[in-house]
């Protein structure tokens, strides 16, 4: 985390809109979002459902299901474009140089093959190991994701497997080739609370022994304060905050991250009513004009109507919002 | 209103207010199994045994009136099988269920058992799946008015289909509507409003707010928390997010695996666990504070349910484990130096005072 500066990023992802076609219309899901990861970091990326992150996280490893599609905007892993490449190509990038960890452990493994054959098929599309040497590399792979008798396990079907187990076989499916990104959507969304601690110290682990940055998707800010180096908070298709975790979670600048941090209810905090953002992020065929959020913003101002704000650093965090034009604040009371 | 008499005072939980309200719902002793077993032919012919699942097995704790108890705990340790018994959803296998002093079980015909049965609602998980797609809001609503004849005017039970939908932050017009032009915040409030339609004084929130984001999940807890206020309702609220059961609860209850293993006012449960479980699931809580603190991974998963392991169900994860653990299964007993609120756990080495050096 100290050494943020001196990592050259490792993906980039410039404007990218994403558009899907319906018959009234074109709805835009995505709108011109630019973030970077950088080499073994961990960027977390929250908001509530429909805000456009689990489309941002399909788009970057090119599996947004028609009709939705990339309408605009680059994405490079390394320098190189991977947005527009054909899809044998892209099918090589999966897995070889980015894995992924979805949230339903049971949807990401198919049930008709042992998890076994699952990893040593991965292993060996990726690599020119034989079925030998896969085998093992297979049940080493499980035995560094924590399930005991690796050997035995092997050749068993998903099905045998409970969730935090199931869970841990797409982890080692995701770095069976030392991927170099990971992408996590909602990894643990699906998992009891003591399950879930330990995939998340699980996938801490593995992320810093292989080297591999990971873009983790979640709703849950706990899942994010404990994992993530820095964070992008996503409203209506746009990022409205970024930064580094600390600085997002305890000096939120934009008031949607203030609203959405004070209405998670805490042990240990005794406040009688939590902070409330009225209202509902609104539907994408009605996104208001200006900033997205100015409608449930106590903050908003005329320019929030009419023109939309960009990214603009803001101390630590940047935020999207017309109250840090210019890198100034213009209402002190805020924090 | 009269007090039930025969209530141990050790038994009298007292919260966060001073005195002890007398308790509205007292669960004793309840357990429920299902028979999970193969069919018949396959028992015969493969030599299969008859297997019960022990849901909810000897479960006692009691709310007072205008108080939340809270039940938490991982999937599968019988929290909602609790909640289903308590409105009736299910009978259960032993034990007994006393709202306001009678005894469910003891009512037979329909006409005893349901002004009783007005009185206690439900709210269910799923907005999406407890809504009938086909109806319009006003029917949702107005369906246990009619169902309870409460109201027998078409006009004044619009009116109070119109009123219910203000006390819950929705508009009067909405009740011309259908559930799919709600989202799942605004369904959850419709799912209440219909919950307050016969004017209950319980209500049963199973996980009511775990398919929300968690903004709209602020709003569902704020007005649950008005309406309790404004109606002095008393609530059993289902949860397996502790941070959301600390925020709504006066009590809270540790289920694992069909047993409550700790319960007690929440503030002290979640300040000083007792039960190495509770103790676990508290470390377990990912949290916005401590960012970067190391905590002590968690071992191992639930077992499953149809076996449970002998004695104590979490000797198997339990770091404190002895041999009197893996044999029998603690007893429920009081926490004496916590007084009246201190509730109970029930575990060998709290018994035995082996766990008070950690502590």
């Amino acid at each position: 985390m100290s050494d943020g500066e001196t990592r050259r990023p490792l993906l980039e992802v410039e404007d990218l809109r994403i558009e899907i076609p319906n018959r009234r219309g074109t709805l835009v899901a995505v709108d011109g979002i630019s973030f970077e990861i950088a080499e073994g970091e961990v960027l977390g990326v929250v908001g509530e459902s429909g805000a456009g992150k689990s489309l941002t996280g399909s788009a970057v490893i090119g599996l947004l299901e028609p009709p939705c599609h990339v309408a605009g905007g680059t994405i490079r892993l390394e320098g190189r474009r991977i947005d527009d490449l054909p899809y044998e190509a892209m099918r090589r990038i999966r897995g070889r140089e980015i894995g992924m960890v979805f949230q339903d452990p049971l949807t990401s493994l198919n049930p008709l093959y042992t998890v076994g054959r699952q990893l040593t098929e991965t292993i060996r599309t990726h690599s020119d190991l034989g079925e030998r040497a896969a085998r093992k590399r297979a049940i080493e792979l499980l035995q560094e994701v924590g399930i005991p008798a690796a050997e035995r396990r092997v050749d068993q079907y998903p099905h045998e497997f409970s969730g935090g187990m199931r869970q841990r076989v797409v982890i080692a499916l995701a770095l069976a080739v030392n991927p170099r990104l990971v992408i996590a959507d909602e990894p643990t969304t699906a998992l009891d609370v003591s399950i879930q601690a330990q995939i998340i110290a699980l996938l801490k682990k593995l992320c810093r022994e292989h080297g591999a940055a990971v873009m983790l998707i979640t709703h849950d800010m706990g899942v994010i304060a404990e994992t993530a180096d820095r964070v992008a908070v996503m409203y209506a298709g746009r990022i409205v905050e970024v930064g580094p975790v600390e600085a997002v979670i305890r000096q939120a600048r934009h008031p949607y991250t203030h609203g959405l941090m004070g209405s998670i209810p805490l042990v240990g905090h005794d406040i009688p009513r939590l902070t409330q953002i009225d209202g509902a992020m609104p539907r994408l065929n009605a996104i208001p004009r200006g900033c997205a959020f100015n409608p449930r913003c106590p903050k908003a101002m005329e320019s929030c109507r009419h023109s939309r704000p960009e990214l603009t650093p803001t101390g630590e965090t940047e935020a999207a919002c017309w109250l840090y034009d210019g890198g100034e604040q213009r209402d002190g009371t805020h924090g | 209103m009269a007090e039930p008499a025969a209530v141990p005072a050790s038994a009298t939980p007292a919260g966060r207010a001073p005195e002890a309200a007398p308790p509205l719902v007292r669960v004793e002793d309840l357990a429920k199994f299902f028979d999970v077993s193969p069919p018949w032919l396959n028992r015969v012919l493969q030599g299969e045994q008859r297997l019960i699942l022990r849901a909810v097995d000897g479960v006692s704790f009691e709310i007072p009136k205008g108080r939340t108890f809270s039940l938490v705990g991982e999937s599968g340790c019988g929290k909602s099988t609790v909640a289903r018994l308590v409105v009736g959803l299910y009978t259960p296998t032993r034990g007994a269920i006393a709202f306001d002093g009678v005894d469910m079980a003891s009512l037979r015909r329909r006409a005893e058992i349901a002004p009783l049965r007005k009185r206690l609602q439900m709210i269910f998980q799923d907005p999406y799946a407890s809504l009938n797609p086909r109806w319009r809001i006003g029917e949702i609503i107005a369906e246990p008015i009619k169902a309870h004849r409460l109201i027998a005017e078409r006009a004044a039970i619009d009116c109070r289909v119109g009123a219910l939908l203000e006390q819950v932050g929705l508009s009067p017009a909405d009740a011309e509507k259908f559930p799919h032009e709600f989202s799942g915040g605004q369904r959850q409030r419709i799912s209440i409003a219909r919950a307050l339609a016969s004017q209950p004084e319980f209500l049963v929130c199973d996980e009511p707010t775990s398919a929300l984001d968690v903004s709209v999940q602020a709003q569902i807890l704020n007005l649950m928390k008005d309406l309790q206020r404004d109606l002095g309702l008393t609530y059993l609220f289902i949860s397996h997010d502790l941070a959301v059961v600390y925020h709504i609860s006066d009590y809270v209850g540790v289920m694992y695996l069909g047993r409550l293993v700790e319960w007690g006012a929440a503030r002290r449960v979640f300040e000083q666990p007792r039960h190495p479980y509770t103790r676990m699931l508290l470390d377990a809580i990912p949290d916005l504070e401590m960012t970067g603190r190391r905590r002590i991974p968690v071992a191992g998963e639930v077992p499953n349910p149809i076996a449970p392991p002998a004695g104590c169900h979490f000797h198997p994860r339990c770091p404190f484990a002895e041999d009197r653990c893996r044999q029998e299964a603690p007893r429920s007993l009081p926490l004496a130096e916590f007084g009246e609120g201190g509730g109970e756990v029930a575990c060998h080495a709290v018994e035995e005072r082996r766990l008070e050096s950690q502590s």
